[in-house]
């Protein structure tokens, strides 16, 4: 019960996109279409989801042991979670060639993104465990890649919309984040 | 000093090191090599990633020419001195490409045609054709609500007045918008055939005259006038023969309906 709401609360209370406003960057740079944003949500979910268990570990098994976890934690987790994307990123292009074909070229893009940075600190904020970290971590991409398949069916509806002239382009896309953010502030009281 | 400067700034340090060494040690034994073939012919394609070879992309046609013998002629942007560029590096004979450029076989603007309903939706052809078959009176002619001139990677097509058409110095035919058009209107064709009938319509004389000024009747003047065979007819329709393109000035000032123009 415990994991199922802090699932339901990190993917829709919660959402990362549409209520912590992290990851606005991908949000709004690759939801042109489904296909581009269903590899950035594979992707998205897969680095979450590792980055979660690396940084907890590093976090219980160095930084805490030697009392650096105050203010080496932001450093630390961005340089761990970059290298190790890419260490899998080298990993993967061996022994996983078509997933890499998939994922890939997302792989670079999202390793320093505040959503996975965010995940972790928040993990270590909310003094969850191992378990905990991993599924909130997991749960919260899934809600990010939510709001962003939400949001690409949404604008690839605008593009052949005729908008006024000076709300073409990044402006009705932009009104368009915003009218969905609040439709998902709906949501706020549903997990305590 | 401070011990706790020290101390994190060697501890950063150090898991610095060790992600580093765990790179370099993957990406010497683990990276997959890649043929440095590939890099070369990329950079002899054209670059401009336009898809029109049925690839992925300039980078991803390199690999399929290097790996898989994909034909060396598909670049059209780059036409055929790209394609030699990459035979003579790859020392294999090249076919010769023609130089094609995309045309919309309809010249019935909104001066010459009816639209039978006043169409509000989505300003898309695929919608409007999507709606009762469109508005245009002309069920094959030209919706123009510029379907084409969206996917089009170098804005070489325009709609003015209800009509698509194509520049003919920007095309690359690269045939995004033969895909996009609802109708199958746009054809490419070679860039040395200049005169063209521009009218896709199988109709009778009649319903054609009825919807639009300069659709194609099916009186076959044109044919026997191009008596080489340059002009067929599919039905009540005049069709030109690309593979021997017509030369005969005379068509255009003949043609009654004055779809046979010059493009």
């Amino acid at each position: 019960m415990e994991y199922l709401l802090l699932i339901i609360s990190a993917i829709l209370v919660n959402n990362f996109v549409l209520s912590r406003f992290l990851g606005i960057c991908p949000f709004l740079g690759v939801s042109k279409n489904i296909s581009t944003a269903l590899g950035m949500s594979g992707a998205v979910i897969f680095v979450i989801a590792i980055a979660s268990a690396a940084t907890w570990c590093l976090q219980k098994f160095l930084l805490e042991p030697l009392g650096l976890e105050k203010f080496l934690q932001t450093l630390s987790f961005i340089l761990v979670i970059a290298a190790l994307v890419q260490l899998i990123d080298i990993v993967m292009k061996r022994f996983a060639p078509p997933l890499h074909a998939a994922l890939g070229i997302f792989l670079p893009l999202i390793t320093t993104n505040c959503a996975v940075l965010g995940v972790a600190v928040l993990n270590m904020q909310e003094g969850y465990g191992f378990v905990k970290s991993v599924v909130f971590g997991t749960a919260a991409a899934v809600g990010f890649s939510f709001a962003l398949l939400i949001f690409t069916g949404l604008r690839e509806k605008i593009e052949r919309a005729d908008p006024p002239r000076c709300f073409r382009g990044v402006a009705i896309s932009l009104v368009t984040a915003g009218l969905l953010s609040l439709a998902f502030m709906g949501f706020s009281g549903l997990v305590k | 000093m401070d011990p706790i400067i020290l101390q994190s700034t060697l501890w950063l340090g150090g898991i610095g090191l060790v992600s580093a060494i765990a790179l370099a040690v993957a990406d010497k034994y683990l990276s997959v090599p890649e043929d440095p073939r590939i890099g070369k012919v990329t950079g002899l394609l054209s670059g401009a990633n336009c898809g029109g070879c049925g690839y992925a992309g300039c980078a991803d046609y390199a690999r399929a020419i290097v790996l898989q013998d994909a034909e060396l002629n598909l670049c059209t942007p780059g036409g055929s001195a790209c394609a030699n560029a990459i035979a003579a590096f790859l020392g294999k004979a090249a076919e010769a490409l023609e130089k094609r450029t995309a045309l919309v076989l309809c010249c019935g603007d909104n001066a010459e045609t009816v639209r039978r309903a006043a169409y509000n939706g989505i300003n898309d052809c695929a919608a409007a054709q999507a709606t009762a078959g469109g508005d245009k009176g002309c069920t094959y002619g030209c919706l123009g609500y510029g379907s084409c001139a969206r996917v089009c990677p170098v804005n070489a097509i325009a709609i003015s007045n209800g009509l698509a058409k194509v520049d003919k110095n920007r095309c690359i035919a690269c045939g995004k918008c033969v895909a996009a058009c609802p109708r199958k209107l746009i054809k490419l064709v070679p860039s040395s055939a200049v005169i063209h009938v521009l009218c896709h319509s199988k109709d009778k004389g009649p319903t054609v005259k009825k919807v639009c000024g300069t659709g194609c009747i099916g009186c076959r003047l044109c044919t026997k006038i191009a008596d080489d065979g340059a002009i067929f007819m599919d039905g009540f329709l005049a069709v030109v023969d690309y593979t021997k393109p017509p030369t005969h000035d005379e068509l255009i000032a003949k043609c009654p309906s004055h779809c046979i123009r010059k493009a």
